[in-house]
């Protein structure tokens, strides 16, 4: 009966936020076209012929930096906005009285949203592929399963990140400066803008204990077939997630008993 | 117009944004951190493309750094400037709070672009003075007259490109009220300017600088700075910024005939 109830829970909240969502196609279109940035990044390499010194031909590369792309679309978070907006704004005191905790909101909302994003990421990937036809191929099924599953695992990383900075918030008002220092690392170290396999060595030596790789490269790898360790990424993302979530658990009772609701 | 009552409103604005702003401190000592690490992020990722490579699109290492010396100097007069004020358009726009700025004896254009600023772009601007007089000693460049002057006209146009084109997308928010995601389609497209326009491949070199000239904005001054720009590139910057700042003041006048109070 309690797992009934928390499936119609999760259903309600997904089908409500999505109808959401659809309210504001263009937005997530632009934002789909706003993490284009791999593709200007694939384009610097290819042009200046970069990528023979690292052993990734071509075709290997335009793949890697496009599933970069959709993971990125798939993993994009973006929680403390919500929360600091709804917190400066006193709307998390209804959330707090409700049987459920606020982040299954804002959970549910990232879903919807990805699933309305999903139709613009396959049309920007069909102009890719019309400007790179040769990079055009298949993952098999069991590949593309595996990958999806890290690129949720990717989002569940970023998702608890950002979560415990959004928790911060109830120390202090403003959490978005904490947040964009995060993004810094994310952005340089995540494969984003690079394969990790092109980094130096001395970066190399430490990055995989990082969660960094875990949030682009390592989906990106496994889905282009670029070579990659999948039981290794596979249980860094859950050994990070599982940190992260202890971590999450503490900073929100902590923070629950600071609150003190704004304009009350 | 008045300069002398234009210039005592503007010190009454930085005053008391400067005020406002200082309230949080913990919050620049983080924007600074920030600034210093992304920094060193896009040097960690220009070292990268660098690795093996002598020059990238006709730049040397030394010479690139020039880019990204003038990047984070436009990168700081954003985030001081344009930033919040510019994103403050479109709160104005959904509030309603617009008829106050219009009401007001004053330019709007001149009240709604430099009512408030942001402190802690400062340091960015410092920092990437600092990487550019590194790179004048690595690159050997002589200081004299004529190049100041024309490296000061060139940034100065830069500065009005980039004004204009937040100014425009901003201004966009009358007809669409929402306009966060095109806000974030034009930051990742400037995010391109912290490299040399020759690494782009030829149709995107034409796109970066026929249609949205972000190549313009880093490139030519950089040239400029080198001593290897020609006379024409300066010209055709002039003329470009200058059609950009005339045609995104006419729309801004433009627009506001399609302006409807949200409340009234």
């Amino acid at each position: 009966m309690i797992s009934n109830l928390i499936n119609r829970k999760i259903f309600t909240l997904l089908k409500v936020q999505y109808s959401n969502m659809l309210e504001y196609r263009v937005e997530i279109a632009l934002w789909a076209i706003s993490g284009i940035i791999p593709f200007f990044m694939l384009n610097i390499w290819t042009n200046n012929n970069l990528n023979e010194s690292i052993n990734i031909s071509d075709v290997m590369l335009s793949r890697y930096f496009l599933c970069a792309f959709f993971v990125r679309q798939f993993s994009v978070v973006w929680v403390v906005f919500s929360f600091e907006e709804d917190s400066l704004m006193g709307k998390v005191s209804p959330y707090l009285i409700q049987p459920l905790n606020p982040f299954f909101r804002y959970f549910a909302q990232h879903i919807a949203e990805q699933i309305t994003r999903f139709p613009f990421a396959i049309v920007i990937s069909f102009f890719f592929f019309i400007f790179n036809p040769e990079s055009l191929w298949m993952p098999n099924l069991g590949i593309l399963f595996l990958s999806i599953i890290s690129t949720f695992l990717s989002f569940l990383i970023q998702f608890l990140i950002q979560s415990i900075v959004a928790c911060l918030c109830f120390w202090t008002e403003k959490a978005s400066s904490i947040e964009r220092l995060i993004f810094i690392p994310t952005l340089f170290l995540s494969g984003l803008l690079a394969p990790v396999a092109s980094f130096p060595d001395y970066v190399k030596s430490w990055i995989y204990l990082t969660p960094f790789p875990y949030l682009i490269d390592f989906p990106a790898n496994l889905l282009s077939g670029n070579r990659t360790s999948v039981f290794g990424g596979f249980s860094m993302q859950i050994i990070w997630i599982v940190l992260l979530f202890q971590v999450f658990r503490k900073i929100w009772s902590e923070g629950t008993k600071k609150y003190t609701a704004m304009g009350s | 117009m008045k300069p002398r009552k234009y210039l005592k409103v503007y010190t009454k604005f930085l005053h008391t944004s400067l005020a406002s702003e200082l309230e949080y401190k913990t919050n620049i000592l983080i924007d600074l951190i920030t600034a210093i690490l992304s920094l060193i992020g896009s040097i960690f990722l220009l070292s990268i493309f660098f690795q093996n490579n002598r020059t990238i699109g006709g730049w040397e290492f030394e010479e690139a750094l020039i880019i990204q010396g003038i990047y984070t100097i436009l990168n700081g007069i954003t985030n001081t400037w344009f930033n919040p004020n510019l994103t403050e358009i479109v709160k104005h726009i959904r509030e309603g709070t617009l008829d106050f700025v219009l009401l007001k004896p004053i330019d709007s254009q001149f009240f709604i672009s430099l009512k408030k600023i942001n402190p802690s772009g400062f340091l960015e601007i410092i920092l990437g003075f600092c990487l550019l007089l590194f790179c004048m000693r690595i690159n050997q460049i002589n200081f004299n007259f004529s190049l100041l002057t024309l490296s000061l006209i060139s940034i100065i146009c830069s500065i009005c490109i980039l004004y204009s084109l937040w100014f425009f997308i901003c201004t966009t928010t009358i007809w669409f009220v929402k306009t966060w995601n095109a806000i974030e389609v034009l930051r990742s497209f400037l995010y391109i300017g912290r490299f040399p326009l020759n690494s782009f491949s030829f149709s995107l070199r034409i796109f970066f600088s026929v249609f949205i000239p972000i190549a313009f904005i880093t490139t030519i001054p950089s040239e400029v700075f080198l001593g290897i720009s020609e006379l024409w590139k300066i010209l055709l910057e002039i003329i470009v910024s200058s059609v950009f700042l005339i045609t995104s003041r006419k729309f801004w006048l433009f627009a506001l005939k399609f302006y409807s109070s949200a409340s009234s």
